[in-house]
């Protein structure tokens, strides 16, 4: 088992651990009192660049870079949104840490919101969080009353405010300029960047969007030092990581763990082996929009780099168990029909093409498939990859194509046989 | 003219729309919030108590229809007292939301998409709720039920049933 001190779930099965006052008690809200005490905002951003924080939301951009890319001495006001709209299926992390050690979100945004000079920070939380937007506000009301928010932080002459917005249900509105565009009271359509949030973003002023778990870093960041931080993980994915195990797994859930651990040991050791005893088929590692990763795989490292070599992404780090039992082209489809329902229409070739990969894919389903439908499948991808507005149209191939390139056979028997090759069984129990 | 006429909107309703405004910078920022107010109210969006929270709010009413037809959470007709929501993304899925679904429509004699005539459960399937941890699982109103089993469901929808007086 690896040897490392835990950053982010550290408290989080601590009784009360969302009360302030246990949060205090548990060392809360120091790194607020330190870097108001004894830091410039500058020398926050500093220490957030030294420590190598890379933004654990998907696309993994240094988060202290990102918020130097905010204008200089800006006449408009700068805001903080902190992106709790996590909708990537196979992810279950902010919403742990949202609803356990809400504190421990406030004071990451409080203290990235020092840093950027921001007196206005929104964490947007999907809609349907609706006990965690609770959380979340009775966080920010206990942390009001001792002084840690509001106007004149500590006596130190700070003002920030946090409000709690909530979203509707639109996988979309993840994004981050789709995100803006919900926040600001519209229909959650991506933008064009350029121009990027840190230059026009909410309300076209200078907007900087972070991660919840990516802020959660920010408080040990502060208090123990960038090199303290950097120790765990590997050179260029520094830090730990929440790995969410969903799936064919003995033992489900959430789990902080080094960059770098190996995908094998995470499965077996943490998570305690395939359910039931069964053979691991493949795994999704980084949340249902990157590529799959076949069972011979698994002994690849779970940072940036590794899955990036091993034709895959880190992505949100949700992994997703599927053994030998499960039909690829079902799982395939599964996920076509999720990224159908959740493209905002904007782009066509993500409205069309998602349209017609779920048509087809279900054509298969039905056993009425043709083996011309794989390379037309295929085509499609290609047609929608680079030719979109925001992310989404990419992220709805590679369960695609990932399926097809491994699992062709399966599609074939499906096509000429009919019917699905293996089959789940029951599993609800 | 200062006579109130069919108000729908409880008190508790109106006073969350009173501290909502002024709230944002720009006003239209606040839609959301609002249909969130409706919906925590009625259940669904309530057309006739969106437009008094409109007037309240100083925004066109075509800026909520334009949210309520994007945002997938709000159901624009009513639903039972009930809402279930189940999760139908892979990870559900592979732990056996498919059967859930099933189960489901048995227990409550409903298909997708419908509500039991006593209008106490209304049955609808969404994608991925951010529960797969703890799948299979569904969403009633807003409270999460996870790690769901037949004896717990049965267990469950038993719950609500007596908890409304109708058990």
């Amino acid at each position: 088992m690896a040897d490392f001190e835990k950053i982010l779930f550290k408290n989080i099965d601590f009784p009360d651990q969302d009360k302030i006052d246990i949060y205090i008690k548990n060392g809360g809200y120091n790194a607020l009192r330190k870097a108001l005490d004894s830091m410039s905002p500058e020398s926050v951003t500093e220490e957030v660049i030294k420590s190598g924080l890379r933004g654990r939301g998907g696309a993994g951009f240094p988060t202290g870079r990102k918020w130097t890319f905010l204008p200089k001495d800006s006449k408009r006001p700068v805001y903080l949104t902190v992106n709790a709209d996590e909708s990537e299926p196979g992810t279950f992390k902010d919403r742990e840490l949202i609803e356990k050690d809400p504190h421990l979100v406030i004071e990451g945004t409080l203290l990235a919101a020092y840093a950027i000079k921001c007196g206005q920070a929104y964490i947007y939380i999907r809609g349907e969080f609706a006990f965690g937007a609770r959380q979340l506000n009775k966080a920010i009301e206990e942390a009001r009353a001792k002084g840690f928010l509001g106007k004149n932080i500590l006596g130190k002459g700070v003002d920030i405010e946090i409000i709690v917005h909530r979203g509707g249900g639109a996988y979309i509105c993840g994004e981050e300029t789709a995100l803006l565009t919900s926040l600001e009271g519209n229909q959650g359509y991506p933008r064009v960047k350029p121009p990027f949030p840190a230059i026009s973003g909410l309300y076209s002023a200078p907007t900087i969007i972070n991660n919840v778990e990516t802020l959660s870093n920010i408080p040990y960041i502060i208090n123990k030092g960038a090199e303290k931080f950097s120790a765990f993980g590997t050179a260029k994915s520094p830090g730990t990581k929440i790995f969410c195990l969903s799936g064919h797994i003995n033992k489900p859930g959430n789990y902080e763990l080094p960059m770098g651990i190996p995908l094998r040991e995470l499965l077996y050791e943490y998570g305690g082996g395939i359910k039931d005893g069964r053979n691991l088929k493949a795994v999704i590692p980084g949340g249902s929009s990157v590529p799959l990763l076949t069972a011979d795989k698994v002994d690849v490292r779970m940072d940036f780099e590794s899955l990036a070599e091993a034709g895959t992404m880190l992505g949100s780090a949700g992994v997703i168990v599927i053994d030998e039992t499960v039909c690829m082209v079902r799982a395939a489809y599964n996920l076509a029909r999720f990224y159908q329902h959740e493209s905002c229409g904007q782009c066509t070739p993500c409205r069309q093409g998602t349209y017609w990969i779920l048509a087809i894919l279900e054509r298969i389903e039905r056993g009425r498939g043709s083996l011309k439908d794989l390379d037309k499948l295929l085509e499609i991808c290609e047609n929608i990859e680079g030719n979109t507005i925001c992310p989404l149209g990419d992220a709805a191939t590679p369960s695609v194509k990932s399926t097809i390139h491994h699992f062709r056979d399966e599609y074939e028997y499906h096509i000429t046989e009919q019917k699905c090759k293996v089959s789940m069984g029951p599993r609800f129990e | 003219m200062g006579t109130t006429v069919n108000k729908l909107l409880s008190e508790k309703s109106i006073k969350e729309l009173n501290r909502l405004k002024g709230l944002y910078p720009v006003r239209k920022s606040v839609v959301l919030m609002v249909l969130h107010v409706i919906y925590d109210q009625f259940g669904y969006i309530q057309p006739e108590a969106l437009k008094e929270a409109a007037g309240i709010m100083e925004i066109p009413l075509i800026d909520f229809h334009q949210a309520a037809s994007f945002y997938t959470m709000f159901p624009r007709e009513a639903v039972g007292k009930y809402h279930i929501q189940v999760c139908r993304t892979l990870s559900c899925e592979l732990r056996g939301s498919q059967e859930l679904v099933a189960f489901l429509k048995e227990k409550l004699e409903i298909d997708m998409g419908g509500i039991t005539s006593d209008s106490m459960f209304s049955l609808t399937e969404v994608e991925c709720l951010g529960s797969c941890g703890t799948a299979p699982m569904m969403q009633i109103n807003d409270t999460y039920y996870e790690n769901l089993t037949r004896a717990r469901v049965e267990q469950i929808l038993d719950d609500l049933r007596s908890k409304s007086g109708n058990g």
